[in-house]
């Protein structure tokens, strides 16, 4: 009788020396711990540098790519409050608009605007979320599937904001280069923020309300003034992705809340692993190339995204993200029952 | 005069469009509690599938519209077991899952180029009639006839047939239900075509009132949110009045304000229910607990 195998899962000897000693005793625990996320961060700063050898296409996709591993993060950090956003093109569309207005109509500088667009996005996508932030599941999901569709509509009807023209002759915000490592500090101190800020004792708050909303309410905190603050801070980086972006293409329209930066970023957390904010923009770096290589085919990225996004929550519900970190920390052996 | 008895017949016409648009959803979402939000994707499928037996095949009319909801039922069958069991329960997974499911058969169609002035179906009743002095044309009505139809047979279905009152313990009493030996995957497969299907013949009725295009299915689901949220999912005669309600001010909206306000009305009413009175205009207090 041929004996019985059993897959086992161990840490790794060095994970177990670098995380429960407390000192790094050496450049091999160090570079462990540190490799990973250096390595992102090195790749992230010198990919600009290397415009003679990529070309102007691909920088230009790594921008968006940027923006887009920006939306994703600032899905993700609302999904961890428990609001899951079906319309993110909201946060994204409205800090585009709000930009474009501030370069406009007040005159000022692109990189002013853009901070000034961010924030004021972020803020008006508060206040517009504040009557309907005490919604629970599914029923918030459908007030934001509806709320970009609204706010085009509204400006397709009342042709305010340029109407479906949109807002031309947005200033462009320096270089591509400049814009490019603007990017890059936001998108380092939000993956990186964001996670510490969740692993905090505010984050703890955040998770709670998340899974037991009424349970945190009892503890006598309220919970709607966190949800808002959450809010607002969550759709910033959303926010500022939209500003930027409208300054690189010089023109802000109704595009801006199209259905794309909407899925984009879902499908680029549920893929990554929602759980963790590095998951999420290493989900989104890896759909935006995905999308420009199936440009050619028009809308059939669009169907590409969801394919991915319904095989990702079913077969990999984890996400790509932590199971590739499962691998790093952890290894597997078949042992004898 | 003669405006205002327009806008109430025209209204009386949009709340049958939406009611039927509306139904699948809201009953799939009442009974089992799956939000399929690949309603929208349904909705257009169905649509070409009866102008393909139509107008490629040559079928007869009645022929190509069962075809079209039969092909719906199926998907509704496929889009259960596929795309919605894998993540069960798991409520925010549902919608995702189905949501994306139903963005891809749009954007799919689009891809496939099914947007040309050709795609259209023939009114089911051809002709016209003068009420007073506003002239509708007899399609417009059968589509009231139809909605009320579609409606009693729904109340009728949900009352009296094993099925039905299985369907309904499910959604009344879970556990119950299920110590008496209704099967929930039988019971949610039977909800999700049952929505499916009733999304076919409301694109079979609606659709030949325009051309088939791919944003109506975005325009669908809206509007299914829209009567769903604002009628609350437990009771039949909440979606008729959320359905008439919505119909009446989005005609009148039109006319007053210009037609590019209708939709806005549906996105406001979504919101200022869901803000002020979350259970639906006539919602009980079983749904507030879930959604606030």
């Amino acid at each position: 009788m041929s004996p019985e195998y059993r897959r086992e899962r161990l840490d790794r000897g060095i994970k177990v020396r670098s995380e429960d000693v407390f000192v790094l005793a050496g450049w091999s625990e160090l570079l462990y711990r540190a490799g990973p996320r250096l390595t992102a961060t090195v790749l992230l700063l010198v990919f600009p540098l290397l415009r003679p050898w990529t070309g102007d296409y691909w920088q230009t996709v790594f921008l968006v790519a940027l923006a887009m591993m920006l939306a994703a993060v600032s899905w993700a950090f609302l999904e961890n409050v428990g609001l899951v956003s079906l319309g993110h093109s909201l946060f994204f569309g409205t800090g585009g608009y709000l930009t474009a207005l501030a370069a406009l109509e007040l005159r000022v500088p692109a990189l002013v605007a853009v901070l000034l667009g961010a924030l004021s996005g972020s803020l008006a996508c508060a206040l517009l979320l504040a009557p309907v932030l005490r919604l629970r599941g599914v029923y918030f999901s459908l007030v934001t599937f509806a709320l970009p569709l609204l706010l085009s509509r509204i400006i397709e009807a009342t042709k305010i904001l340029g109407g479906t023209e949109g807002l031309v002759g947005v200033p462009g915000l320096g270089s591509l280069a400049a814009r490019q490592y603007l990017l890059v500090m936001a998108l380092l101190a939000t993956v990186f923020g964001l996670q510490r800020l969740l692993d905090s004792d505010y984050g703890l708050v955040l998770h709670a309300i998340r899974d037991n909303d009424v349970g945190v309410r009892a503890s006598g905190i309220p919970v709607g003034r966190w949800k808002l603050a959450a809010t607002a801070l969550g759709s910033l980086p959303a926010s500022l992705a939209g500003g930027v972006l409208a300054t690189h293409y010089h023109v802000v329209g109704m595009s801006a809340f199209a259905l794309d930066y909407s899925v984009l970023p879902l499908t680029a957390a549920v893929l990554g692993g929602p759980g963790t904010m590095a998951g999420v923009a290493v989900g989104a770096a890896l759909l935006v190339p995905l999308s420009e290589v199936l440009r050619a085919f028009g809308t059939l990225r669009v169907v590409v995204y969801c394919v991915l996004l319904v095989l990702a929550l079913v077969a990999v519900p984890e996400g790509l993200f932590s199971l590739a970190r499962r691998r790093y920390h952890q290894f597997e052996r078949w042992v004898p029952v | 005069m003669t405006e205002v008895l327009s806008v109430l017949l025209y209204g009386l016409v949009q709340a049958a469009i939406l009611l039927l648009v509306a139904l699948g959803f809201s009953v799939t979402f009442g009974l089992s509690g799956i939000p399929n939000f690949a309603h929208g994707g349904v909705y257009i499928l169905s649509g070409f599938v009866c102008w393909y037996l139509l107008r490629q095949l040559a079928w007869p009319h009645l022929l190509a519209a069962a075809g079209g909801v039969a092909v719906a039922a199926v998907v509704g069958v496929l889009l259960y077991w596929l795309v919605i069991r894998p993540v069960r329960r798991l409520v925010l997974a549902e919608v995702i899952a189905t949501f994306a499911a139903g963005v891809a058969m749009l954007e799919l169609f689009r891809w496939m180029g099914l947007v040309t002035y050709d795609f259209n179906l023939p009114p089911v009743v051809a002709g016209s009639v003068t009420l007073g002095e506003v002239t509708v044309d007899a399609h417009r009505l059968a589509v009231v006839a139809a909605a009320a139809g579609l409606g009693l047979l729904l109340w009728w279905f949900g009352r009296a047939t094993r099925t039905g009152l299985a369907l309904r313990a499910m959604a009344q009493e879970e556990y119950t239900a299920l110590s008496l030996g209704v099967r929930e995957d039988v019971v949610a497969t039977v909800s999700v075509a049952l929505g499916s299907a009733l999304a076919a013949v409301a694109a079979v009725l609606v659709l030949p009132l325009g051309l088939i295009s791919i944003n109506l299915g975005y325009d669908a689901m809206l509007v299914a949110l829209a009567v769903t949220v604002v009628g609350g999912t437990e009771r039949t005669a909440g979606l008729v009045l959320a359905a008439l309600l919505l119909g009446m001010t989005t005609v009148a909206a039109s006319v007053v304000l210009g037609p590019h306000w209708s939709e806005v009305i549906y996105l406001a009413a979504i919101v200022a229910v869901l803000a002020v009175r979350p259970s639906g205009i006539l919602g009980r207090l079983k749904e507030l607990e879930e959604r606030v």
